[in-house]
């Protein structure tokens, strides 16, 4: 950071910017505002405080709420770290991050259509690449132009990636920067990766996690990092293993923790101490929480996408521990469900399930579909009541929901941390 | 299905490239509600690098971005199968950019047209608007399936030749071109409706599985036929 306080820099930075647009436009009265200020203030804005700093931007569809966090936490062994920890992953988001502290260490989560912009803003030591897949198609970018826009910004920097290599679109993207890292860190979800980003080609993909186009000659690239989720164990560049033992459950947070270590040691902290910090994280913004309602246990996933439920079914308890699903179809969540028709059910099958939610009938058709029993619910408590009628000692039920209706279910049922 | 012993065929074509949003649930709802009507079913997917089999009763198609929108029609071209089968009589259902490239010809992200399998008199271009959200149209009478509704999210626009007709009138969305929705020609059928368009549209459903088998039992309603009249009564009050 230069000399100047940092309230005098914004200020120097938003009047220069304010002004030059105002002379530009002819008006000159200083009417010039929203919009159109913000949209040439914010990249300068945003280059200037990250000025001297050394960030990480982490972008994926799944888990980058919960890698952000577990790359600062491990960061937080060299002191302060500035990031945007309520997920507010915007350019704003990221200014309101970099004003609040002067620290030199950064991790920003960036929405994935703002990656290239904030990437050409910052300038930042690391881009950290876990995975893409279909997200709410109907406000959301094609993911493989998306793709495409990452490499293409990737190319013009020179910035470090520490990327995913299982994930072809990811690996591809990641491959347009000077300098990578590459983490073996799994893909479940395959749906959206059967060609090649290069040429088109039928990707082969016989052996998971290796792939390679065999019309172009595109392939996965050497990885240095890995997990072995069978031993819950992080794999180091020097082949030692790291037991995880995390608090997050799961592959999916394995494979989070795997891009975190590797993140963290291009600032220099060891993976067995980073390994220490990651078990400290035990919820990301309520998820994996447990909220304790009229007796009973009751665990909150959050799945946004069909990946998202891929992964959020990869963790439910045993198949006595019944299971709430909840689906609505509010602009955070998309106004589309057609997705649900990507998720594969089956693996549901002899498990006490129920549909809540605006768009359960939507759940309720495809459960039917897929020859799950179901039950139609209104709201978890009348869940746990008819549970309890029957069961005096239930102690658990999961509950999986997209956006708007796990906020929901938060708000309800209370806050935990 | 001219041998009444056999499976229903259903082939979906090209899931590694066209199946954007949900167009699985398509062959799953065939299969549904021709099992619980006793008649076997057999689904085989087809990726692009395999040959479209051409003894098949139903072909599938989906969604897809631009760049494997091109690739399908290209593969499609190339191999033959689809139009082989089509010309033998056998039914199509296509979506969204499936529909496309059924044409005669379709646009790509520079509006240049480009040439589409050809079963389906139709061609199709690129609007100046995205049309996404909720659509309901009502399908040509004669075809007896009535009020449809599903979600379309696309930037197409389609002209419908002599040969096809029309599959439906819009009543809210946009469709080919804020007047008709879809098109049809003899068992060839395509719609902007995206994803999962015959869960929601059971009628739409039966009435491919009618062209292939003949008269079918009714089925007594169930989630589908309450998901569609949910969807029509939230769309039409909204
Ligand atoms: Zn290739």
């Amino acid at each position: 950071m230069s000399e100047l306080p940092l309230r005098a820099q914004l200020a120097s930075v938003l009047g220069r910017s304010a002004a030059s647009l105002s002379r530009a436009t002819g008006r000159g009265d200083g009417s010039v505002i929203g919009g159109r200020v913000a949209l040439k203030v914010e990249p300068d804005l945003l280059a200037k405080l990250a000025q001297g700093r050394r960030l990480a931007l982490v972008s994926a569809t799944n888990g980058k709420t919960t890698t952000t966090k577990l790359i600062t936490q491990a960061l937080r062994d060299l002191g302060d770290v500035a990031t945007n920890e309520f997920g507010a992953n915007m350019p704003t988001g990221h200014i309101t991050a970099l004003s609040s502290t002067s620290a030199v260490n950064g991790v920003l989560e960036v929405d994935e259509k703002y990656l290239p912009q904030v990437l050409r803003a910052t300038r930042p030591a690391f881009v950290v690449l876990m995975n893409l897949s279909r997200d709410q198609m109907d406000r959301a970018s094609e993911i493989n132009l998306l793709a495409k826009k990452w490499r293409t910004a990737l190319a013009e920097t020179d910035t470090h990636v520490i990327a995913n290599a299982d994930d072809p679109l990811v690996a591809w993207a990641g491959l347009g920067a000077p300098n990578a890292t590459w983490v073996s860190a799994g893909q479940r979800w395959k749906e959206d990766s059967w060609c090649c980003p290069e040429c088109g080609g039928h990707l082969k993909r016989d052996v998971d996690p290796h792939w390679e186009c065999p019309e172009c000659g595109l392939a996965r690239p050497q990885t240095t990092w890995g997990v072995d989720n069978d031993t819950d164990s992080l794999v180091c560049p020097d082949g030692q293993r790291v037991r995880l033992q995390l608090n997050l459950p799961g592959d999916a947070n394995r494979s989070n923790a795997a891009i975190a270590a590797a993140t963290v040691a291009g600032y220099g902290i060891h993976p067995v101490r980073a390994v220490e910090r990651l078990r400290e994280i035990t919820s990301v913004a309520g998820r994996y929480t447990s909220v304790v309602t009229m007796g009973v246990e009751v665990r909150l996933l959050l799945a946004k996408n069909p990946a998202g439920w891929l992964e959020s079914f990869a963790v439910l308890d045993p198949p006595r521990v019944p299971v709430i699903l909840s689906v609505n179809a509010q602009i955070p969540d998309g106004k589309d469900t057609s997705w649900l028709w990507d998720v594969d059910y089956t693996v549901l099958r002899g498990r006490r399930v129920f549909v809540m939610g605006e768009r359960r009938t939507d759940l309720a058709l495809r459960l039917e579909t897929d020859g799950v029993a179901f039950e139609v619910a209104d709201r978890v408590d009348q869940v746990l009541q008819r549970l309890k009628a029957e069961q005096p000692d239930i102690t658990k039920v999961d509950v999986i929901a997209n956006y708007t209706a796990f906020q929901q279910i938060r708000t309800a049922y209370g806050r935990v941390q | 299905m001219t041998d009444t012993s056999s499976a229903l065929r259903i082939v979906w074509i090209y899931p590694d490239l066209l199946s954007t949003y949900g167009d699985q649930g398509n062959a799953l709802i065939l299969r549904r509600r021709a099992e619980l009507r006793g008649i076997p079913t057999e689904i085989t997917h087809v990726h692009s690098s395999d040959p479209v089999p051409e003894q098949g009763d139903i072909y599938l198609l989906g969604g897809g971005e631009d760049r494997p929108q091109i690739l399908a029609a290209d593969r499609l071209r190339a191999d033959g199968g689809l139009a082989r089968a089509a010309a033998r009589g056998a039914c199509v259902f296509a979506v969204c950019a499936g529909y496309q490239i059924i044409g005669e010809s379709y646009g790509d992200d520079e509006a240049k047209p480009l040439p589409g399998v050809g079963i389906l008199d139709i061609r199709s271009g690129r609007g100046r608007t995205r049309a996404v959200g909720e659509i309901v149209a009502d399908v040509d009478p004669s075809l007896g399936v009535g009020r449809i509704t599903g979600f379309e999210n696309h930037q197409g626009r389609t002209a419908i030749g002599p040969s096809a007709r029309p599959l439906s009138t819009t009543v809210h969305g946009i469709g080919n071109d804020d007047r008709t929705e879809g098109a049809y020609q003899g068992q060839v059928l395509g719609t902007y409706l995206h994803g999962p368009a015959l869960p929601r549209n059971p009628a739409l459903a039966d009435l491919l599985l009618r062209w292939r088998v003949g008269q079918l039992p009714p089925l007594a309603p169930s989630w589908g036929e309450r998901l569609h009249e949910e969807r029509l009564a939230a769309v039409l009050s909204g």
